[in-house]
């Protein structure tokens, strides 16, 4: 019978949820790596027992974990993110150039052909590769070397590369965003990039069209359809249909286009959920209740799920790598809250159930969906 | 053998149950420390010291016989009773963010 195994990252360790693939009753182990931040575990799709974790403290930087039998051990593995050259400076907060320094992986993005390969996205952005399972890290420095680089500028959360997107038809395109610069794409294996921001429009930035200085806040792909990319913009839910290279948005009838967190039904390509959020000043849902939006059309269509959520008093947020889903029959669709709590649903949506409610923050949500 | 007191955090990481006693070559520095620590525990590269700059780690402090010597030189000399094993060298993580 199938399993899942939910991959969860929080302000204070790595917790790991495990069911049977009817996802009623759930093993939580965990906390791994108490008292770490854990920004994003994900496992390789190569290989499911090969897992990689971004462990990382403001008292002693960043960690990379791997575990090699899907979890239950774990060995630390190179920590050392070096840029390419000369880093050179982007924009601070206040317009002046400050020099690219290295503060955190992000994101994990495993090969999806070769589990000792794996791509991280780190703050300041930039994007690192590994070809030896997380022992040594080159830096894709074509990414930093486009020309806007230097107009590149830190959102609220820090100038994080959050957003890695692998062509499963293409090994040479990879999609990626950073806050707050925009989207990128390579069409040859990550040695020039260029910016993927048309028609996203952006109030808060000086050119609302600009080439660079979107907030992107995540990007999903279906991986039958990789052409296709949905985007949470800050403001703003969008969609792709050429690989990025044209945007039109679908935020619709959504009570507030603001939010984190999007991601694509395993079975249904035009199939997407997000979780609105009141605004950028206030980080919980509207009207205090937490509703999941889903749209079977692609967008401009949306219906709230709330069975099973909460529908009052509710102040939590959903950050952008905290919902995942995984490609059981029917889809299985996870997302966790900074309150602690990481909500299932076994039925796409329809139904949801807390499987731990107390946990510290989360930061991140990963499925594996197991034979 | 130089004594050093690490947090916990990093003991966990290391796999280190207890105190540190290390064989420094040399002159006893914090610099010289740090090296003979990283060799036998290489998963602390970058922990304590970036791993390009090789400054510390802003909140990080190393204090010896009551004292702090985070912002004496990394060459400078550790404390005699350091040096001759009677007193550790701690290695903190600062107190900080509430």
């Amino acid at each position: 019978m199938s399993k899942v195994r939910v991959l969860v990252g929080t302000r204070k360790g790595a917790f790991v949820l495990a069911s049977d693939g009817k996802r009623e009753k759930w093993d939580v182990s965990g906390p791994h790596f108490g008292g770490w931040e854990i920004y994003h575990i994900k496992g390789s799709p190569a290989d499911p027992n090969r897992l990689y974790a971004s462990q990382c403290s403001g008292w002693f930087g960043q960690q990379v974990q791997r575990s090699d039998d899907g979890g239950g051990t774990w060995t630390p593995v190179g920590n050392k993110f070096v840029y390419d050259g000369i880093p050179g400076t982007h924009q601070w907060y206040d317009g002046t150039a400050h020099p690219w320094e290295f503060k955190r992986v992000w994101h994990f993005e495993p090969s999806l052909t070769d589990p000792d390969t794996v791509y991280a996205g780190v703050e300041d952005a930039a994007l690192f590769r590994s070809s030896d399972g997380g022992l040594n890290w080159q830096e894709l420095a074509g990414l930093r070397g486009h020309g806007s680089g230097p107009r590149w500028q830190p959102g609220a959360g820090g100038m994080c590369l959050h957003t890695v997107i692998l062509d499963p038809t293409d090994p040479q395109r990879i999609f990626i965003a950073i806050s707050a610069a925009g989207a990128f794409r390579t069409d040859d294996g990550g040695q020039t990039w260029q910016p993927i921001n048309k028609g996203l429009y952006s109030q808060y930035i000086p050119d609302p069209t600009a080439e660079v200085g979107h907030c992107v806040h995540h990007v999903a792909m279906h991986p039958a359809r990789p052409g296709v990319l949905f985007m949470q913009k800050h403001w703003d839910v969008l969609r792709s249909d050429n690989a990025g290279e044209s945007w039109q948005e679908v935020s619709g009838n959504l009570p507030t286009d603001f939010g984190f967190v999007i991601d694509v039904h395993a079975h249904e390509p035009e199939t997407i959920y997000v979780v609105p959020i009141k605004s950028d000043s206030e980080h919980f849902p509207p009207d205090a209740k937490l509703r999941v939006y889903r749209s079977k059309t692609g967008g401009n269509e949306w219906e709230p799920l709330t069975k099973g959520l909460p529908q009052s008093n509710c102040y939590v947020n959903v950050l952008r790598d905290a919902m995942a889903v995984d490609s059981l029959d029917e889809c299985g669709v996870y997302f966790g809250t900074t309150g602690g709590q990481v909500y299932a649903s076994a039925d796409a949506g329809d139904s949801w159930t807390p499987i731990v409610r107390d946990l510290p923050a989360v930061l991140s949500v990963e499925v594996q969906t197991l034979a | 053998m130089i004594q050093v007191v690490l947090p916990a955090h990093l003991r966990t990481l290391a796999r280190i149950d207890g105190d540190v006693k290390l064989e420094v070559r040399g002159q006893a520095t914090q610099r010289s420390v740090l090296d003979a620590l990283e060799i036998k525990y290489p998963m602390l590269q970058g922990t304590i010291r970036d791993h390009v700059t090789r400054e510390r780690r802003p909140y990080v402090r190393f204090f010896a016989c009551s004292e702090d010597l985070s912002h004496q030189s990394l060459d400078a000399p550790l404390p005699d009773q350091v040096v001759a094993g009677t007193e550790p060298l701690f290695i903190v993580g600062a107190i900080a963010g509430g």
